[in-house]
């Protein structure tokens, strides 16, 4: 084993929230900062020339090797799981970025209600009346506590998008039920494609308040308060597993990385797998990893902050034997704890005109928030959250949109009838999809496999996740709304997509996997306090996605750079000064 | 000294109505000559497939997206060699397939539990198909293959025919840029700024353009990168 000389903060993951917490580290002080990451290094030039469906989205380029490391599944625990083979319902990005590089953009903000979910619901229904599995809970951090460090992700990435409230202030053709904000977004929306403007209209016929989402593809050129300079989006299409070859999609490697890149006192290495968080008497000591040339490598550090993706956080205590394993049978401790996903509900909409749907950016969605959170639900629905219903026209391309067509359009799905339906109903068909707020259950959470390993010989992550009735009827109520708006949006047919059936592992749904590593209010409830720091080890921050207590209908993203920041803040601004556990 | 002479390498000839603009998209760059025969059709090296099995494959591809009234198919678009390719690289060996033991079946929400690979799964259908599918009749092709429609083997054929339809020409299939003729797919167009808010309701059908024909410069596949 290489011992390294001591840096004061190393950081696993090179992705959004590992290099956010480097900048503001690497800004605000001296100290030195290592960050580690698996993949590949990764900058604007590379995506040149990746404008290829095939390599990309389908054969998942930009993704972490599944032959290395994978997840197990099963439904339950009188299961045995087995392996995620192939990916997926979710898809986990490598390289520096990581899945910040392929994403779409869409950059919301949570509802004020998912930080206090538990008191929220609680308020609402009275505790007799909320499921006795349920497994919501307050973060300890609320939405006015995140609005400045929301704002600041939201200048960093340059936001594209329409308020609908600012100050309490509601503002027409923004999103009316968001939480307050204090300004406007810095760029205006993205300009709307055809299938936007059909929905819009729709929806707006029949009383809903359909809004722009705000993405992080850039409608124009912007400058951000880090002086780093993007071009606006050009609506190629090639979002969503690809890397943006003119940088108008932000990601780390066009944001960050190019103001780390003139710090001295940041590095960042490449190529490096972390085995293990080291230590010692209670304190993180350093990591252990396998570097680029295979060594055994110990690198030392003061302050160890694990910001992988959700899954390789919660491995990594696992492995490294830091906090107190969930045990579902017994309902006590927290580690891997409120494994969530996200709800879908997806009805296939027809046209009688093309839509030139090949044209779009990632984050370029018309959506209504009428029944998002628990707007608009009277009780008689049998639901306590639901969601937010739009449109994507994130650019469809040829392999994978090819043969939606009218079910019963022909007997197989080959052959010269199949051919025939698919090129009739090419380019004229859409979906009307529900992006929907899962909530933590004490049955889905995540350990150690007992019988697969990874490339090293290490046990894989164990998921045991299904859906419950209440996900099946979120999925319901949405497939219901979408055939009242499918007509005015000028639609021949609606098709609703998909029954009651368990969660599978095959068809991708989003990336969205929350959990794990939660925050809250009290060491018996959660891995991490309101400020990300390890209950147990006070020098390890924990940052991302796998701190969410229950999954928002809202993408991740805005929300884990706004909770990074808030981090970095009690980081620098009070541990440093005086080492030791922050209230 | 390598003597190249000394690999056997197989050929499949491709018919005439499958060469098209095969020769300027699809076989760029190949180290083997692509011989034009007298009649019109062209003898292409094969990567992975024997000259027998590839026409098993040619034959079936053709069942499962035709070549009929609506347009060009399979054969047009020489989606065999796409599957060729894609065999012979780190997808048909299952470089990035999760594939340590134990094997145990499941149920159908985790997706193929297997052992083998999709080389292995190919040589397999063939087999079954047999040698004569190629000539056989076809109704009693279609009918092979509607026996054979729920084997994994049929589902990655047909997906893989749909990949070599509509794929870059890079990869070896939609040769000429006839897959996306067919459908009005552009290709990787670099911007739509100027057109995303207008054509609202009538079609946009720019002709079509290979990445390589965009970008300026030659992409490389995934297949075909050195390990």
């Amino acid at each position: 084993m290489e011992n390294l000389k001591p840096v004061d903060v190393a950081i696993v993951g090179g992705g959004w929230t590992g290099l956010m917490m480097a900048k503001e580290i690497t800004t605000r002080t001296g100290l030195t900062v290592a960050v580690l990451e698996r993949g590949i290094p990764r900058k604007t030039s590379d995506y040149a020339l990746d404008m290829d469906e095939l390599d990309y989205a389908v054969r998942l380029r930009m993704m972490q090797n599944i032959a290395e490391e994978t997840i197990t599944h099963r439904h339950s625990m009188r299961d045995s799981a087995v392996p995620v083979r192939q990916y997926g319902s979710f898809l986990p990005g490598s390289g520096v970025g990581g899945a910040g590089e392929h994403w779409n953009g869409a950059s919301w903000r949570f509802l004020p209600s998912m930080f206090t979910m538990r008191t929220h619901l609680t308020e609402k229904h009275g505790a007799a009346r909320l499921p006795e599995n349920l497994a919501v809970q307050d973060w300890g951090v609320t939405y006015e506590d995140l609005e400045p460090h929301y704002w600041r992700a939201e200048q960093m990435m340059g936001v594209s998008g329409k308020a609908g409230n600012v100050n309490g202030k509601i503002i027409d053709g923004g999103n009316p039920f968001e939480g307050a904000r204090k300004n406007e977004y810095p760029l205006p929306p993205l300009k709307k494609s055809h299938l936007s403007v059909l929905f819009e209209e729709g929806a707006r016929k029949l009383g809903y308040h359909p809004h722009p989402a705000p993405a992080a593809n850039l409608s124009e050129t912007y400058k951000n308060p880090d002086g780093i300079t993007r071009p606006g989006c050009a609506y190629c299409g090639y979002c969503e597993r690809f890397g943006c070859m003119i940088g108008a999609k932000s990601q780390p490697s066009n944001t960050l990385l190019p103001v780390l890149q003139r710090r001295k006192n940041f590095e960042l290495r490449t190529g490096c797998w972390v085995r293990r968080i080291v230590h010692k008497d209670g304190k993180a000591t350093g990591v252990q990893y396998i570097d680029a040339q295979g060594r055994e490598t110990f690198q030392p550090a003061s302050v160890v902050v694990l910001a992988t993706f959700t899954l390789n956080n919660v491995r990594l205590l696992y492995l490294s034997k830091i906090g107190t394993p969930y045990d579902a049978a017994g309902g006590k401790g927290t580690l891997g704890k409120n494994l969530t996903h996200q709800v879908e509900g997806n009805t296939r909409v027809f046209f009688d005109k093309p839509l030139n749907a090949f044209m779009g950016t990632g984050g370029l969605a018309m959506r209504v928030s009428d029944f998002d959170g628990d707007h608009g639900l009277n009780g008689s629905e049998g639901l306590l959250r639901m969601g937010m219903i739009g449109v994507l026209s994130n650019g469809s391309r040829p392999i994978g949109t090819f043969d939606a067509m009218p079910r019963g359009s022909a007997k197989t799905n080959w052959g010269s009838d199949w051919k025939g339906a698919a090129l009739k109903w090419r380019d004229r068909n859409a979906m009307i999809a529900l992006s929907g707020e899962h909530l933590s259950y004490r049955q889905n959470f995540m350990d150690l496999d007992p019988a697969y390993t990874d490339k090293f010989g290490d046990p894989l992550l164990r998921f045991t996740l299904d859906w419950t009735d209440h996900e099946h009827r979120q999925s319901e109520y949405a497939k219901e709304i979408a055939q009242k708006i499918a007509p005015e949006m000028g639609a021949v047919l609606a098709e609703p997509l998909g029954g009651r059936a368990p969660y599978n592992v095959i068809n991708y749904q989003s990336t969205h996997i929350q959990g794990g590593t939660v925050m809250g209010l009290s060491p018996e409830s959660s891995v991490v306090n309101r400020y990300q720091q390890h209950w147990d080890m006070k020098n390890m921050w924990v940052l991302g996605a796998s701190c969410i207590p229950q999954n928002a209908s809202h993408n991740p993203t805005l929300t884990i750079l706004a909770t990074t920041t808030w981090a970095a803040d009690a980081l620098i601004e009070r541990y440093l000064k005086h080492p030791g556990g922050l209230a | 000294m390598k003597r190249p002479s000394m690999i056997r390498r197989e050929f499949l000839t491709l018919p005439r109505q499958a060469v098209g603009g095969l020769l300027l998209y699809t076989l760029a760059g190949e180290p083997f000559r692509i011989s034009a025969q007298q009649d019109g059709s062209v003898r292409v090296p094969l990567r992975f497939f024997t000259e027998a099995e590839a026409r098993v494959v040619f034959a079936a591809c053709e069942r499962v997206f035709p070549s009929d009234a609506n347009g060009p198919g399979a054969t047009e678009a020489a989606v065999v060699i796409y599957i060729d390719r894609q065999l012979a690289g780190p997808y048909g060996r299952d470089k990035y397939r999760y594939t340590k033991g134990p094997f145990v079946e499941s149920r159908p929400e985790h997706g193929y539990q297997g052992k083998e690979t999709p080389r292995e799964i190919y040589r397999q259908g063939i087999r079954e198909l047999g040698d004569g599918f190629a000539t056989l009749p076809v109704e009693a092709q279609i009918q092979k293959l509607t026996a054979i429609e729920k084997s994994r083997f049929f589902q990655m054929l047909r997906t893989h025919t749909i990949e070599g339809m509509f794929a870059d020409p890079m990869h070896g299939g939609n040769a000429g840029l006839i897959g996306w003729q067919l459908i009005g797919y552009p290709g990787p167009v670099m911007t739509y700024r100027a057109e995303i808010d207008k054509h609202y309701g009538a079609p946009y059908r720019p002709k079509p353009a290979s990445l390589e024909q965009i970008a300026g410069r030659k992409p490389v596949a995934w297949e075909d990168e050195k390990a």
